[in-house]
């Protein structure tokens, strides 16, 4: 390789370097703000800001959802499998939501420690399959986890 | 060792020879596309939780995939460029810009349009639709940049160095959703591992990226050709073929 080839070369190895260390490290220090929610045990561990608009996410409980029968209002409780917070939203919930779906839920954390939600956003997961296939799962005895761990 | 490097660089090589690959590749792009959409749309089965809105997933992830490689692409044609002179690598490059921008405002397009009924919203800032947002940004400055420098070769010399500066999101936009929480869900394809969806939605799907990157393929071999004629007009042999036409 021509010598002022290789001169060249260098220089932009040295750009790419230098300019993705110096993302890496901005990234590495933003870290917490660059994640989209909180999850249940920091929010537990009092780590989220209190009284600020923060967004929550977890998976919903299995059996925890009441809906007020005159009003849209609707409380559950969402979880990451170590900690439980409980979330209270008025409005109304995306298709996807049902128990055992991840959600994303903004809102501000009162006094008591439950999430006062003012916008619930759920979020499915990377798995993709067929309705017969999760009805032949479910009447085997397998939940979709069984599936997707395979 | 680096003669068919240089060959490959040589505009005149390359024009008359990808004129013998167009056909080829239009023909399988359509074929593809086709088979893939009337698979995906008709044949490919409901997903147990999406129902019907999931199958924008046919459209979205190989437009996103392409405004990856595309970007990719056209960053390593400008270090071609910039370390070796090829012209031939800066018209690429340069082809290579408006084309990557179409398929990431389709990706972000399509993305929206699914995360709507699905999520419950349009946007969200999370990092995996702020770095796509990031890339398309990127192209459009890349796009900019090039048509406010009259000086070609200080053109692409510019728009080089910016590509190569933005080459750093594309791991980012690939590993947002491993590093942090986000709305936006892993991906389902890896390569280690068998993929989170059965055949009968996947080979579709991998029908239509295949399809796509021909399709790819086709429209930068068509500008990159453009280019060499505006570029070399002055020449003996494009003056030779547009005398022929």
């Amino acid at each position: 390789m021509h010598p002022i080839r290789k001169q060249r070369l260098k220089i932009v190895l040295f750009i790419l370097a230098g300019f993705g260390l110096a993302v890496g490290l901005a990234l590495f220090a933003l870290q917490e703000n660059i994640n989209l929610f909180y999850s249940p045990t920091q929010i537990v561990k009092g780590e989220a800001p209190q009284n600020t608009l923060i967004r929550a996410g977890g998976m919903v409980v299995e059996g925890s959802v009441k809906r007020d029968p005159q009003s849209l209002k609707v409380s559950f409780q969402i979880t990451d499998y170590a900690e439980t917070v409980d979330v209270e939203f008025d409005g109304i919930l995306p298709d996807l939501f049902r128990e055992g779906q991840g959600i994303v839920a903004q809102g501000r954390i009162s006094g008591s420690g439950d999430l006062k939600a003012v916008e619930v956003l759920a979020k499915h997961d990377e798995n993709y399959m067929p309705p017969e296939v999760t009805d032949a799962l479910e009447q085997a005895g397998y939940g979709k986890d069984h599936y997707s761990k395979e | 060792m680096w003669t068919w490097f240089h060959r490959l660089g040589s505009p005149r090589w390359f024009y008359n020879i990808s004129g013998r690959w167009l056909p080829w590749l239009s023909v399988a792009a359509a074929i593809l596309i086709i088979t893939g959409t009337v698979w995906a749309l008709a044949f490919a089965p409901q997903d147990y939780q999406q129902g019907n809105s999931f199958r924008i997933i046919y459209i979205h992830v190989p437009s996103a995939l392409l405004a990856q490689s595309c970007y990719m692409i056209m960053a390593v044609a400008g270090a071609i460029g910039l370390i070796w002179k090829m012209k031939l690598a800066d018209m690429a490059a340069k082809s290579c810009a408006s084309i990557g921008a179409s398929f990431t405002l389709l990706a972000l397009v399509t993305g929206a349009v699914w995360g709507k009924p699905t999520w419950g919203t349009w946007w969200v800032w999370d990092a995996r639709l702020t770095s796509m947002l990031i890339l398309f940004f990127l192209y459009l400055g890349i796009v900019a940049l090039h048509s406010a420098i009259s000086d070609r070769d200080q053109a692409a010399k510019a728009t080089a160095v910016l590509a190569l500066v933005g080459l750093v999101n594309i791991p980012i936009i690939k590993y947002s959703v491993e590093w942090w929480n986000t709305l936006h869900q892993p991906a389902t394809f890896t390569l280690t591992e068998k993929p989170a969806m059965p055949a009968e939605m996947w080979v579709p799907l991998l029908i239509m990226v295949l399809g796509f990157y021909c399709f790819f393929t086709v429209v930068l071999i068509m500008r990159t050709r453009f280019e060499i004629l505006v570029r070399e007009w002055r020449t003996s042999w494009v003056k030779e073929i547009l005398a022929k036409s």
